[in-house]
């Protein structure tokens, strides 16, 4: 194997280099200038949990003119989660001799009347997983246990799904089985498009649903809504970047699907990741998103042969798919469909934080309600008046 | 979650594994979904545990010059017209 050290590029360079503050007050100076010839304000929506977290992190909305408004979108898979999934892999968890295993921050989102988290606390078995490649360990170390895998994720997670079924399948195990709710972001996009109430007018595309499934995802959106859309790395310079290129398509008035994320992505997307998954998996007539409501084809299902593993048909018994609301007081799904700030919510900060959140926008770092609570100066007082937040 | 974090390929193991590094810690992905060969040294993103793809160290360095152009115009005094 070749050894090569002789690199141009130092990784701290992919770090620093795109979090420079420098470079960032040079786009915010050029964002500015640009931006006196908008006729009037220009929504932008984030559809990736991951910029809103950068948009936030980095104070960006002080570095830009008021004329640009974010718009959060429904692009955190934890955000999206209808609370009747999140009951079935309660359910699932609470099944005998079961070990229930999810990604991040999903053991900590209300269902219908408890969590996964508590369910744990109870005793029973669930295990926040690092990488879904460690559901193949798990179920050879149990093989008198059925070993569950809560799959959540957009087109980034999916086929890293794929690989672990597969390597079950190859390997010939039969106590591992999948809860599959992969979702993709293109048919939710659309049906915010589609909504009367949308206030969107250009999209800053997600970095690494990007990666896998090629910025061509997206040209669809392009062509029906003239939407200006600029597929974005995740890093601080990457978003100023990306908010530059859409001022300069709207004001040429030449919506297009531009990428600033080309160190990472392009236009095919990584093919044997998409290989992978169309093996396994196919559209879901329809998917309830939380706060947006039923939206077809915009989720994954496993495919018909693969059945066997599929524990929403194994244990169909065991699973209710009544539709459920949310909380009274959440309005998520306005914050999700872009008519609503977090602000706008009665128990943002006062009844609803981080540690015990009402709703799912709270409990993810991805989350619109979470990265304004832990970024914004929000004061925890009743009655005082809005810091830091817009 | 949809976090995902540039890293440097050290060592690269059977079964399609190998192991990164991301800023002094040192962890094993595995190559599963790589579409292209991996070499040692190689820029890759990692999600959940999975590289994802390269990064294209080129095209990195020229958007870091780019920026640097940029500040140095704005650094400079205005020109006049
Ligand atoms: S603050 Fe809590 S209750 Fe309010 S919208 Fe956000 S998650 Fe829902």
């Amino acid at each position: 194997m070749r050894q090569t050290e002789d690199h141009a590029l130092a990784l701290q360079q992919l770090y620093e280099g795109f979090r420079d503050p420098k470079t960032l007050q040079a786009l915010a100076e050029q964002i500015t200038e640009r931006a006196q010839y908008l006729s009037r304000p220009l929504r932008i929506m984030e559809a990736c949990g991951g910029h809103t977290h950068t948009v936030m992190k980095y104070g960006l909305k002080s570095l830009l003119p008021e004329l640009i408004e974010f718009i959060h979108g429904p692009g955190c898979p934890v955000c999206i989660m209808p609370k009747e999934r999140i009951d079935q892999a309660i359910a699932l968890a609470q099944m005998e001799n079961t070990i229930l295993l999810t990604l991040g921050d999903m053991i900590r989102v209300p269902g219908s009347k408890t969590s996964l988290a508590k369910v744990s606390a109870q005793g029973h078995d669930v295990r926040a997983l690092y990488t879904p490649m460690d559901a193949i360990q798990i179920a050879q170390q149990h093989p008198d246990k059925q070993v569950v895998f809560f799959a959540i994720g957009f087109e980034t997670t999916t086929p890293m799904t794929a690989v672990v079924l597969q390597q079950a399948q190859q390997l010939g195990l039969t106590n591992l089985f999948f809860h599959i709710n992969h979702v993709l972001v293109p048919p939710a996009v659309s049906a915010l498009l589609e909504d009367d109430d949308c206030r969107i007018e250009a999209l800053i595309g997600p970095s690494h649903v990007s990666v896998i499934a090629g910025a061509k995802i997206y040209q669809p959106l392009v062509d029906s809504y003239g939407l200006p859309i600029v597929v974005s790395g995740f890093e601080p310079v990457d978003v100023m970047q990306s908010l530059l290129m859409i001022v300069e398509q709207v004001l040429a008035n030449q919506p297009r699907l531009q990428i600033q994320y080309s160190r990472a992505v392009n236009w095919e997307g990584n093919v044997k990741a998409q290989q992978l998954m169309e093996q396994f998996l196919q559209p879901r007539a329809t998917f309830r998103w939380r706060g947006l409501g039923d939206i077809p084809f915009s989720a994954l299902q496993l495919r018909p042969e693969f059945a066997q593993w599929d524990a929403e048909q194994v244990f169909a018994h065991h699973l209710s798919n009544e539709a459920l609301d949310d909380h009274k007081m959440c309005i998520c799904g306005d914050i999700l469909r872009g008519i609503a700030q977090p602000k706008d919510c009665a128990v943002f900060g006062r009844g609803c934080d981080p540690q015990r959140p009402l709703g799912s926008c709270m409990v993810s770092s991805e989350g619109a309600c979470h990265a304004y609570y832990r970024y914004a100066n929000v004061p925890k007082i009743p009655g005082r008046s809005q810091g830091a937040v817009k | 979650m949809c976090l995902s974090v540039p890293s440097k390929v050290v060592e690269i193991q059977a079964g399609e594994m190998a192991t990164v590094e991301t800023m002094g810690v040192r962890r094993q992905v595995s190559l599963a979904l790589m579409p292209e060969t991996v070499e040692l040294g190689d820029y890759v993103l990692i999600h959940v545990g999975f590289a994802m793809n390269k990064i294209d160290e080129a095209d990195a360095l020229q958007s870091l010059a780019l920026y640097q152009e940029m500040i140095a115009l704005m650094d400079a005094p205005h020109a006049s017209n």
